[in-house]
């Protein structure tokens, strides 16, 4: 038990210091950090704006569109040659040219541009003229005014809740729970891909370089494929610390450096919207109500639950996934020769990553309740599932049967190793592989 | 002395092909026991399930006396043939690692390492990296961490492979020096004359057989042919003719008037009558007995058994 220790101890240590295990720990939370702040900061940065010429001949459209953030509209009231001429010369960035014949064939509508508009602009320039072409024929050929169009139109939201069997009610999470379900899945696969590779090279490395064979004179082959993936289990939860902690610490960190440009951003809104009440009203409605729909759904979901499970899961997965590594790392010679036992061991994880978007559409679906008992795949989908609301049962399922596939995992590439370990210059056959599993010690 | 290490009918079959087939072997206590025998015949099986790394199909070993059971491991230091170490791991790292490994504390460990290291010359290397070592150095390192826990038994597979012949030199030095302090060694090795040299007893393995078993010296006197060299001066054919029928000339070369023969005494003749017969004809400067060396021996012994199989 105290050699397990000791291999625990190395191959963790060894790890550890290493170069790449630095960086990545140092990479992981910029990326993670990057993702988070970027946009955010890109929004408040809005020096990016378009000043787009209109020239109208239908004088239909005339402050019919709105300014955005990014958009500002110019109605100069000249001739399409006239504006082209001096598109270079003025600050517009691009013109909007709508022919008289735009509300009968609206394909007829063109931009001209120095500068291209982004896809967003487009769809916001797209959509606002067809609304306003919209209401335009429903005033001349249905007589509906303005104000009836606008008492018309009503967005719908639902609220969707699980009727558990006891009655009580338990509202699903909604995007929130789509974005912690993907995180987690993304997390799981990666952790398991990444380490489980690790050992699969580790054993390969002790089998090249001839060591396995003075260690093997000092302690069974099965503490050191034990010691191996432990080792490499303690530096994998060592490294999803660290990004934890340390994008954490940069993005509170980045924030209350850019908090100061937050809030002034904020402000200039906010005058904006004073001179235009309507609309900051209509905007700050809208925002409430986003906010206490993201905290509504926050509030839903059961972090600790999640935070368990996801524990669980990571950990007990890559258990299974990296005994099944070192059995194939046991078997061949060099890492090129893994390709055809890597195939069948990394399917079933590809597939789960591949799937879990319709379970995510789904999530109480035939599909994701198999694939989330199934335990080559429960690691992944179980965790895609959760922020959804699953009940005990399966959760209870689910994770028995992934202890005792991975408790079989274990017997079955032990028994691999401790021959595979041995063998140098020799193809192996799975024929051959399942004989050893029969050879007694 | 008696027995160290005593293995009885070990039999092991990999598969379709059979590695040992009812192996013998007795190793003496304090001393050198040469394991030899040509690729494939199955040391490397005998010497793993010595070390415990595979078990035998039948038969038996006894450590000491008794059943060999792990208790006995960290008694054991094994050098395997195909040597190996971290790649990446810094030397003195790596030699405390595998110094825990066979059960060392790992403060006695520190100490007895460097002074391993100082006496084999290579303690500033202590903290490179294995692989920025040259080959004969990785050995030394190798060598060290098969001795340094002071098991009662040493197998080393070809000890001297990959070094110069001052360090191999150094390392057969050792080997001795461990077996005056009460260490028995197992040496598996085709290098003959150091066979010869260093080990007191043998075992040839062939096709899986034990061959041949015995005291080096024993051996020897068991494969002498009656051969002997002559030195004279004088005419070679009145030599030749005063042998007659008593021995067969197999070899002779003149150099300087000096003559050297070497001839096989017949009919179960001695030394002396080969004297009495030559003496009237030529100027005898020395006689001396043609032992086999043990190359000889291994090349008959693996031929006759090869052949034999093969016809």
């Amino acid at each position: 038990m105290n050699k397990t220790v000791l291999i625990i101890q190395r191959e963790y240590l060894t790890r550890v210091q290493k170069k790449s295990f630095i960086i990545m720990s140092i990479l992981g939370p910029l990326l993670i950090a990057a993702l988070m702040i970027v946009p955010v900061w890109l929004a408040t940065q809005d020096e990016d704006k378009q000043i787009i010429e209109v020239v109208d001949e239908t004088s239909l459209f005339i402050n019919k569109l709105e300014d955005t953030e990014n958009l500002s509209f110019d109605y100069k009231f000249r001739s399409l040659s006239e504006a082209k001429k001096d598109l270079y010369s003025a600050n517009t960035t691009a013109i909007l040219f709508i022919p008289d014949v735009a509300i009968t064939s609206p394909n007829t509508i063109q931009i001209f541009y120095k500068k291209k508009p982004s896809t967003s602009s487009m769809g916001y320039i797209k959509s606002a003229l067809s609304n306003t072409i919209e209401d335009k024929k429903l005033q001349d050929f249905y007589k509906v005014s303005k104000d009836e169009i606008n008492a018309i139109k009503t967005p719908v939201r639902i609220v969707s809740s699980k009727l558990k069997e006891s009655g009580e009610e338990q509202q699903s999470g909604g995007g929130v729970a789509m974005v912690v379900a993907f995180a987690s899945a993304i997390f799981i696969y990666f952790f398991i891909f990444l380490f489980g590779v690790q050992v699969m090279r580790g054993v390969i490395e002790e089998k090249t370089s001839r060591i396995v064979e003075v260690i093997i004179s000092s302690v069974k082959p099965f503490q050191l494929m034990m010691g191996k993936i432990i080792g490499i289990a303690l530096v994998a939860l060592t490294q999803f610390l660290l990004w934890v902690v340390l994008s954490t610490a940069l993005i509170t960190g980045v924030s209350s450096i850019f908090a100061d440009e937050f809030a002034a951003a904020e402000r200039n809104k906010a005058t904006i919207e004073q001179m235009n009440p309507d609309a900051a009203q209509l905007s700050l409605d809208k925002k409430e109500n986003f906010i206490a729909e993201v905290k509504n759904n926050i509030e839903m979901i059961n972090f600790p639950l999640i935070l368990g499970c996801f524990l669980f899961y990571f950990l007990v997965g890559y258990l299974l996934y990296s005994a099944l590594f070192a059995a194939i790392g046991s078997v061949v010679d060099q890492e090129a020769d893994s390709q055809q036992f890597m195939m069948p061991v990394t399917i079933p994880l590809i597939f789960s990553f591949v799937i879990a978007q319709n379970v995510m559409d789904n999530p109480d679906g035939p599909l994701a309740f198999w694939t989330s008992i199934i335990p080559f795949t429960s690691p992944i989908i179980m965790m895609v599932r959760i922020p959804f609301g699953v009940q005990w049962w399966e959760l209870a399922l689910s994770m028995g049967l992934l202890i005792l596939t991975f408790i079989g995992a274990v017997w079955f590439a032990a028994k691999i190793y401790r021959v595979g370990i041995l063998m140098y210059g020799k193809k192996v056959s799975y024929k051959e592989i399942g004989k050893w599993l029969f050879y007694k010690n | 002395m008696s027995n160290l290490l005593v293995a009885d009918k070990i039999t092991k079959k990999y598969q379709s092909h059979l590695a040992l087939n009812e192996v013998s072997i007795a190793v003496p206590g304090q001393s050198i026991f040469g394991l030899l025998g040509p690729n494939g015949a199955g040391k490397t099986s005998l010497i793993r399930i010595i070390n415990q790394i595979t078990g035998p199909d039948s038969g038996s070993i006894t450590f000491e006396g008794k059943p060999l059971s792990k208790k006995h491991i960290e008694q054991i230091g094994y050098l395997p043939e195909e040597r190996g170490l971290y790649k990446k791991m810094k030397v003195g790292e790596q030699a405390l690692y595998l110094a825990q490994l066979k059960g060392m504390e790992k403060y006695e460990a520190k100490t007895k390492l460097k002074h391993w290291f100082e006496k084999f010359d290579i303690a500033p290397w202590w903290n490179k990296r294995i692989e920025e070592l040259s080959k004969g150095m990785a050995q030394k390192v190798q060598f060290i961490v098969t001795v340094l826990h002071e098991p009662k038994l040493l197998i080393l597979d070809e000890p001297f492979s990959g070094f110069d012949p001052i360090n191999a030199n150094l390392i057969k030095e050792e080997i001795l020096r461990l077996r005056d302090n009460g260490a028995t060694i197992v040496l598996s090795t085709h290098n003959m004359s150091s066979v010869e040299e260093i080990c007191e007893h043998i075992a040839l393995i062939n096709q899986s057989n034990v061959v041949l078993n015995g005291a080096v010296k024993q051996i020897q006197q068991d494969f002498k042919e009656d051969i002997f060299e002559v030195t004279f001066k004088g005419n070679k054919i009145a030599f030749t003719n005063a042998m007659w029928t008593g021995a067969e000339l197999l070899d002779s070369k003149e150099s300087d008037g000096i003559t050297t023969s070497t001839v096989r005494l017949l009919n179960n003749l001695k030394p002396n009558d080969l004297l009495k017969a030559i003496l009237p004809e030529v100027e005898i400067l020395g006689l001396r007995e043609i032992v086999p060396t043990m190359s000889e021996i291994f090349i008959k012994k693996v031929q006759e058994k090869t052949g034999g199989n093969h016809e």
